[in-house]
């Protein structure tokens, strides 16, 4: 019926611009203001969580120099910095920041399909954010638990942090889910129903394919994060018994009786795997844009990455056990879990070898973004191969509790995905803020930013593969195998992580003094293809499109087509217009230079 | 767990499918026949998909917590069945809420059914429903008590536990349901409700209700019928 008719009422209803400043950037329901309030959030924690490590690590090396730490000051840090790193940091920077900012802006829509549920999700994640924080100040401090919260020992006397911190914890977690649950529903959504005219879903640029995908994944893994917090607070305050077997704590059998503490870790990693991806995949599609775009060649593979995406979702769901090789399950899980988890490692492949066939004899331009993308090529594959050790049973075993595996996941889900968001920062900075990132200084900050992700990572697997414990506080010199050159080796990694984490401060800088400072940018300074690089406004206003909505002719990967005037065709130049220039229709071009 | 990834499977294969079957084949980069940039035919409103991408949600936060008893009931893998698991007999009032509730699923469905011809007939058939889910409510409340009172209790055992848990888990999803009834009878209510709101008539803001309750419904015969079967 009057389809049409209602669409058009609604979007006279979105151009309703908000007037005063609180509506327009405090309570704002723009999702470009809200994607920038998560970021800053998710930034300034996460900055949290780098202090934190430098602790640590200054602990860790120079053990006799340092006391700025106690032990229990320790596993309190490690757990926070773990926790805020992997969820409070990546996953809402991912998809509560790139995902509202550049979903609509990308499938062209004037907004997210529920604005106001947006901005409560935005709210609901700054709650947690401050229920985390919180637990630093409570007495007896922050949970010293790990960041998986195991029990028994997550609640149990002689844990830092086991009265009020580890409720913060998980009151924390559990609001974090609702908050996320609300932008996910948004983002699904809108993805499926708001998209403009002639945006099929296979001309959505890879970036929303990966969002898309991580959201459905974070949607039904994080139920299981919720049920874990809800039980285990249960356990703690209410004296049930869900996870807490009958222990004897200090001479004192404790109340409980009968709990799983597997049933804890089943539950936590049936979410944290698939949290593994719900990082992993919004970096894969943004790290295939960027490549794309700096390349000035269409991505190699289109439908295989969008495949290849799905297929790591799915897959995702079926190899949880895999960080559970030394929990006491039932072996004969093991040999499944192993299994799946190699499989997971095709469509993974596929996606490697696409990025680096998009780059084969393409017209490079090495600018920033390009050089983190690559970066991420190399890191992501680096870590990638540690995970073919760990992911194998009898490797796991004995590897598992050491630094190896310590220096696996940083790799593979700590450096990969920070390249992918700087490289996505310096890449969508000119379109956020209209003017472009200083250079020079973003050169320093990569090379710097690379090159000591290594020095810190690749020792830690030297020092796993000798057997040096995890979690520990500091090593007596009377262990035999660690011996002088561990030592060594720690006060290396230490000066490589404090050199690293100074030199964030000149990304900081940038992204400060650029705002005012930096060159202007113009509306498309990469010459980008896909929508959000063609809106009336730079930084786009309110409803992003001016009165008419764009529409679509083509996929975002016309770069480099022969025949066309210049070497990208915008997504919204129809067939025929002087731009596209007299590009023959077919699947030739763009893929023989 | 093997319940929930069995769902997790179905439910991401479903949309895998759903997306593959007419739009994961196409050849992007080739030229589009012009009818591609067309308007495509009129979709679900978004208010719609929303609610059964939720209904999603909770599917897996409820086929978790399913999982969570029967592991806890028979022992994770590797680990022994434990043995302070004291079956507990479910009060009777639960036979009548049960049926209190199929009655306000039925009412909904009325109102889903009426309200395109009458918004009176729509507005009281919506009010029944509402109503039968307080009673229920009110008559989960009741169990608790009766529990509560019995010689079984004890937060140490896990059957008990569980009954609290999830009944209250599957009672705060219907009182957020009951909001959005409100909501709804306000607007059934107003008569220059096509004006304000475009995005949604009430002929579908009352379909979403019936839908929700009808989820909700069977949410709470698989949750008991887990509970009556150990």
């Amino acid at each position: 019926m009057a389809f049409v008719a209602i669409a058009d009422r609604d979007h006279e209803h979105a151009l309703h611009d908000p007037e005063t400043f609180i509506r327009k950037y405090i309570w704002s329901q723009d999702h470009k203001v809200i994607a920038i309030q998560y970021a800053l959030v998710a930034i300034g924690i996460g900055l949290v969580a780098l202090v934190m490590s430098v602790l640590m690590r200054l602990q860790l090396g120079f053990p006799d120099t340092f006391s700025l730490i106690a032990p229990q000051d320790y596993y309190q840090y490690i757990t926070m910095h773990g926790m805020i790193m992997v969820i409070y940091l990546l996953t809402a920077l991912f998809l509560g920041g790139f995902g509202n900012y550049l979903i609509p802006l990308m499938c062209g829509s004037r907004d997210m399909v529920f604005p106001y549920m947006n901005m409560l999700s935005f709210w609901f994640y700054l709650l947690a954010v401050l229920v985390l924080v919180a637990g630093l100040f409570v007495p007896g401090g922050p949970t010293g638990a790990g960041w998986t919260l195991y029990p028994p020992q997550a609640i149990a006397p002689g844990t830092p942090g086991h009265g009020w911190g580890i409720i913060c914890m998980l009151a924390s977690l559990a609001i974090f889910v609702v908050a996320f649950t609300m932008g996910g529903l948004n983002y699904v959504t809108t993805i499926l129903q708001a998209r403009c005219k002639g945006m099929t879903l296979m001309r959505m640029p890879l970036s929303v394919w990966g969002i898309f995908m991580a959201t459905i994944l974070g949607l039904l893994a994080f139920p299981a994060l919720f049920v874990s917090c809800v039980m285990m607070t249960l356990d703690h305050s209410l004296g049930t018994s869900f996870f807490m077997p009958a222990v004897v704590q200090m001479g004192q059998q404790t109340v409980h009786s009968g709990g799983s503490p597997l049933l804890f870790q089943h539950l936590f990693w049936f979410f944290g795997h698939p949290e593994v991806y719900i990082v992993a995949l919004p970096a894969f599609g943004i790290v295939s844009d960027l490549l794309s775009v700096h390349a000035r060649r269409n991505i190699f593979g289109y439908r295989m990455m969008v495949w290849a995406i799905l297929a790591i979702g799915c897959l995702s769901f079926v190899v949880w056990a895999h960080h559970m090789y030394v929990s006491g399950m039932n072996p004969y899980f093991g040999f499944f879990f192993a299994t799946t988890t190699l499989i997971i490692a095709v469509p993974t492949a596929i996606k490697v070898y696409n990025w680096i066939l998009t780059l084969y004899k393409g017209d490079i331009h090495l600018t920033v973004p390009m050089l983190f993308a690559i970066g991420f090529i190399f890191t992501f594959i680096n870590g990638g191969l540690t995970g073919l050790f760990l992911g194998n049973v009898t490797v796991d075993v004995p590897l598992s509790g050491t630094y190896f595996v310590v220096a696996h996941f940083h790799m593979v889900m700590g450096v990969s995905p920070i390249l992918v968001v700087f490289g996505a920062i310096y890449h969508w900075y000119p379109k956020i803020t209209g003017r472009l990132l200083d250079d020079r200084l973003g050169r320093i900050h990569f090379w710097a930013t690379f090159i000591g992700t290594y020095a810190i990572y690749l020792p830690m697997h030297y020092l796993g593969i000798l057997g040096v414990p995890r979690r520990y506080y500091s090593y007596s010199d009377s262990i035999d195998f660690i011996g002088q050159n561990v030592h060594i080796a720690n006060e290396w990694i230490t000066i490589s992580a404090v050199f690293v984490a100074a030199v964030q401060l000149v990304f900081l800088f940038n992204l400060a003094w650029s705002l005012r400072k930096g060159r202007d940018a113009g509306p498309n300074p990469w010459r980008a293809t896909s929508l959000e690089w063609q809106t009336p406004d730079t930084p786009p206003k309110h409803g992003n499109w001016g009165k008419d909505l764009p529409v679509v002719y083509r996929w975002p990967y016309d770069y480099s087509v022969p025949g066309a005037p210049q070497d990208f065709i915008p997504q919204d130049v129809p067939p025929g217009d002087p731009r596209a220039g007299n590009a023959p229709a077919g699947r030739d071009h763009g893929v023989h230079h | 767990m093997s319940l929930t990834v069995a769902y997790a499977a179905l439910a991401t294969g479903i949309i895998v499918w759903l997306i593959l079957v007419r739009k994961l084949s196409t050849k992007s980069w080739e030229a589009q026949p012009a009818s591609a940039t067309d308007v495509e035919a009129p979709r679900w409103p978004a208010q719609r998909v929303g609610l059964w991408v939720f209904l999603a949600v909770i599917t897996s936060l409820f086929g978790l917590f399913t999982s969570a008893y029967y592991m806890r009931l028979h022992g994770a893998h590797g680990s022994a069945a434990p043995t302070d698991w004291a079956q507990l007999s479910e009060p009777p009032v639960l036979w009548l809420n049960t049926l209190l509730l199929i009655a306000a699923s039925v009412a909904m469905q009325a109102a889903r059914k009426s309200v395109r011809s009458s918004a009176e007939r729509g507005f009281n058939a919506l009010l029944l429903g509402g109503l039968l889910t307080l009673a229920f409510l009110g008559g989960q409340f009741y169990a608790w008590s009766q529990v509560r009172d019995s010689e079984f209790f004890s937060p140490l055992n896990p059957a008990i536990a569980f009954f609290y848990l999830l009944t209250a888990v599957h009672g705060l999803h219907l009182l957020g349901g009951l909001y959005v009834w409100g909501r709804t009878l306000a607007r059934l209510r107003r008569k220059d409700v096509e004006v304000i709101d475009v995005r949604l008539s009430i002929n579908q803001s009352v379909e979403l209700v019936s839908v929700y309750w009808h989820f909700l419904l069977l949410v709470w015969l698989g949750l008991f019928a887990v509970m009556l079967s150990t």
